[in-house]
């Protein structure tokens, strides 16, 4: 019996293999969790704490929470960002804003993924993974060359409108960039592949003989579509619809670059605020909030995910 | 075909209620008219011909691959046919898409709706049909009972054993009441036991509701057992279609006699024949078989006998008369099955023939041992001559 061998006769291999065995599981599981505490709950701290703090034109620009008395320590908590943030209008229309553009580009995103990967899960092997590469090759270029790439489509002086001016449809070019549709379709082509990926691995997944059945029980195809494909595939219509709604809500280079001036979102008002008006608190106050905002959502989908997974073992 | 014609010739009124493929006057309720299915350039199913009639229990068998599947899924509107015709029930089903026509099937996986409960899979084709909330309730709990799944009702398919899954597969498709079902592998997923006891469960199914059944199997055993006729398959093409015992006793081929049941296949020529008899030498054999009816054939030509092991005597001193249908040689290997023993016998021409013996009485010590010298010896009518 090798557990009744005295320590001492072991090789520095097995005493290496007898620790890993007992406390590899530890390891393995403790790497990611050092990895979100330092790169994501210390940052956060950092920036929770500067949102209880007030602006001061010092280095760095923000008072100190905590004093040293005699006594002691006191720690003085300004709730004032937060205030400031209800008595001023313009933060809750642009959170409102927002969450609403986040919300329309992704039921654009969805109605035009869901096709496609549906396209691509019923195409034959080979021409299934050409599909799929061509949904994953934009990721090759630069996010920031691609939404510039837009620029240079929908701008007064884009390829659109030197078209449609080349072909005379129109005598005045058309104001494209700058708008909220703008934003829309900037949101809705850099984020389709966050839809058509999940939404893509659980139609494959899905029993091709289910739609069968179905048809075979006297469904016409649309209702076969309704009954059996469309509920099957709700957990990758709803993986895609948080991977594309989380990150447009706080988005700031797509409405920077293809919004005007009165796209007001949440990711512009951060930016203005830390860049523009070096306010650090009242912008670490806007990204908490906004923080609150996803959190909600992200608990809900990790909530719903772990009860899909239970029911399915 | 070589059956001989008294076992055809016994049409009189009781066969053909019974046996409708044995009157003439018969009208088939499913009928293949040179069916053929190409994937590509690949023939799936070849100029395929075939008639089920109402009530049956009609089995497809076939190995692995031969296109029982594609055949079914014909039927049941997922493909159509590259040419030739197919009816049910006298109409044409071409461009019949599935979901109007009066089959259902029972998928080899079951593809049970895994978000509905039991009684939500069972009533949904009544709901396409726009039944009454009221008769659908009481059509689906009848069907629940038939197949004893009245505990289950609220289940969904995910905590539910294999045969259970099976029972409900089966009243999903039953419950439309349809014209044709349609069964492919029905009993695949279930292990050795309970696919035994469920092929009975099935057979009781079938007779009380009337409706045809055709299946598809690639179990002999399982095909012998449930079905009323049978169609052998072979790489697309129906090699032989008749009854269990038609098809064990009188085999068109050696891949018929091969695939129900177990044969020795002995290769020899035609050397005597007449109206009432027949003579092949088989070098192979090592001896003259002697049939006792004419065979379709001219002398010189090749045929293949092919004898049962169950119907084969082993002996140890040579038989009365050695003339004919008697064979020495060693024996090669024994295997005590409890029942019934087998035994491997090498002939001189190096042939290994297969012998089964039941065990109906006890002996002291077992008859044959290893290397003892044995003779073969069968009945005139045993053996059954095969052209190809
Ligand atoms: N949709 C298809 N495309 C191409 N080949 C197919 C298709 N369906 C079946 N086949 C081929 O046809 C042959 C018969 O298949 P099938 O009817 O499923 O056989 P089985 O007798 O095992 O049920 C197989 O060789 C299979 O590979
Ligand atoms: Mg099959």
């Amino acid at each position: 019996m090798t557990s009744d061998t005295p320590e001492k006769s072991l090789s520095l291999k097995q005493r290496f293999d007898r620790w890993m065995i007992k406390h590899g599981r530890v390891l393995v599981i403790g790497i990611p969790y050092i990895w979100l505490f330092l790169f994501f709950l210390v940052p956060f701290l950092i920036v929770l704490k500067i949102s209880f703090a007030m602006a001061e034109y010092a280095q760095p620009p923000y008072s100190s929470l905590f004093d040293w008395i005699e006594e002691g320590v006191t720690v003085t908590l300004n709730f004032g960002n937060y205030l400031f943030l209800l008595s001023d209008s313009l933060y809750a229309t642009a959170y409102l804003n927002s969450i609403r553009i986040a919300a329309i580009s992704t039921v654009i995103t969805l109605l035009i993924g869901y096709p496609m990967a549906y396209g691509i899960a019923r195409a034959r092997g080979s021409v299934r993974s050409i599909l799929l590469m061509l949904v994953i090759l934009p990721f090759w270029t630069s996010f920031l060359i691609r939404v510039y790439a837009w620029i240079g489509i929908l701008d007064r002086e884009g390829l659109i409108n030197a078209f449609l001016l080349w072909t005379g449809i129109i005598t005045e070019p058309l104001i494209m960039r700058q708008t909220e549709g703008a934003v829309f379709v900037g949101i809705v082509y850099t984020y389709l592949p966050f839809m058509i990926l999940p939404l893509y691995s659980t139609l494959e997944k899905m029993d091709v003989s289910l739609i069968e059945a179905a048809l075979d029980l006297g469904c016409k195809p649309w209702k076969a579509f309704l009954k059996v494909t469309l509920p099957l595939s709700m957990p990758g219509v709803l993986a895609g619809s948080l991977l594309v709604f989380i990150p447009s809500v706080g988005e700031f280079v797509i409405p920077e670059l293809l919004g005007g001036p009165n796209t007001l979102m949440i990711g512009r008002t951060l930016w203005n605020e830390f860049f523009a008006n070096r306010d650090w608190p009242i912008a670490s106050a806007v990204a908490i909030a906004m923080l609150v905002f996803l959190v909600v959502p992200i608990m809900w989908f990790q909530h719903t995910q772990s009860k899909q997974e239970e029911r399915q073992s | 075909m070589l059956v001989p014609e008294a076992v055809l010739d016994r049409a009189h009124e009781d066969v053909h209620k019974t046996q409708p493929w044995n009157n003439p006057d018969a009208v088939p309720y499913i009928r293949f008219e040179n069916v053929t299915k190409k994937f590509g350039d690949f023939y799936a199913v070849d100029d395929v011909s075939l008639d089920i009639y109402r009530h049956e229990l009609f089995a497809l068998l076939g190995g692995s691959g031969c296109g029982k599947t594609t055949l079914l899924r014909m039927l049941a509107g997922f493909e159509e046919p590259t040419s030739g015709k197919i009816y049910i029930d006298g109409v044409n089903m071409a461009g019949v898409p599935a979901y109007e026509r009066p089959t259902n099937m029972m998928f080899q996986s079951y593809a049970l709706f895994p978000h509905m409960n039991v009684e939500q899979n069972v009533a949904f084709g009544l709901h396409q049909d726009g039944l009454p909330k009221s008769e659908i309730r009481t059509l689906v709990s009848d069907m629940l009972a038939l197949v004893q799944m009245t505990k289950f009702t609220k289940r969904k398919p995910h905590q539910l054993s294999g045969g259970q899954r099976q029972r409900v597969a089966l009243a999903r498709s039953l419950v439309k009441n349809p014209k044709v079902l349609l069964l492919d592998e029905p009993l695949g997923a279930l292990d050795k036991k309970l696919r035994e006891q469920t092929q009975f469960e099935l057979v009781n199914i079938q007779e009380k509701v009337g409706t045809t059944f055709v299946m598809v199997t690639h179990d002999q055993e399982e095909a012998m057992t449930m079905a009323s006729r049978i169609a052998v398959m072979n790489e697309g093409v129906i090699n032989q279609t008749g009854t269990p015992f038609e098809l064990y006793e009188y085999p068109n081929s050696r891949y018929t006699a091969n695939f129900l049941g177990q044969v020795n296949l002995v290769e020899g020529v035609l050397i005597d024949d007449d109206e009432k008899y027949a003579v092949i030498k088989s070098d192979e054999g090592g001896c003259e078989i002697y049939i006792d009816h004419a065979v379709q054939g001219h002398r010189g030509m090749t045929f293949w006998a092919a004898l049962r092991p169950e119907r084969l005597r082993l002996t140890k001193e040579p038989p009365e008369d050695t003339k004919y249908n008697c064979v020495s040689g060693k024996v090669e290997e024994i295997g005590y099955l409890g029942g019934i023993s087998t035994y491997h016998v090498r002939l001189a021409s190096g042939k290994r023939i297969k012998v089964t013996e039941p065990n109906s009485t006890r002996q002291i010590e077992p008859r044959y041992t290893w290397e003892d010298p044995v003779w073969v010896s069968w009945e005139a009518g045993a053996a059954s001559v095969l052209n190809k």
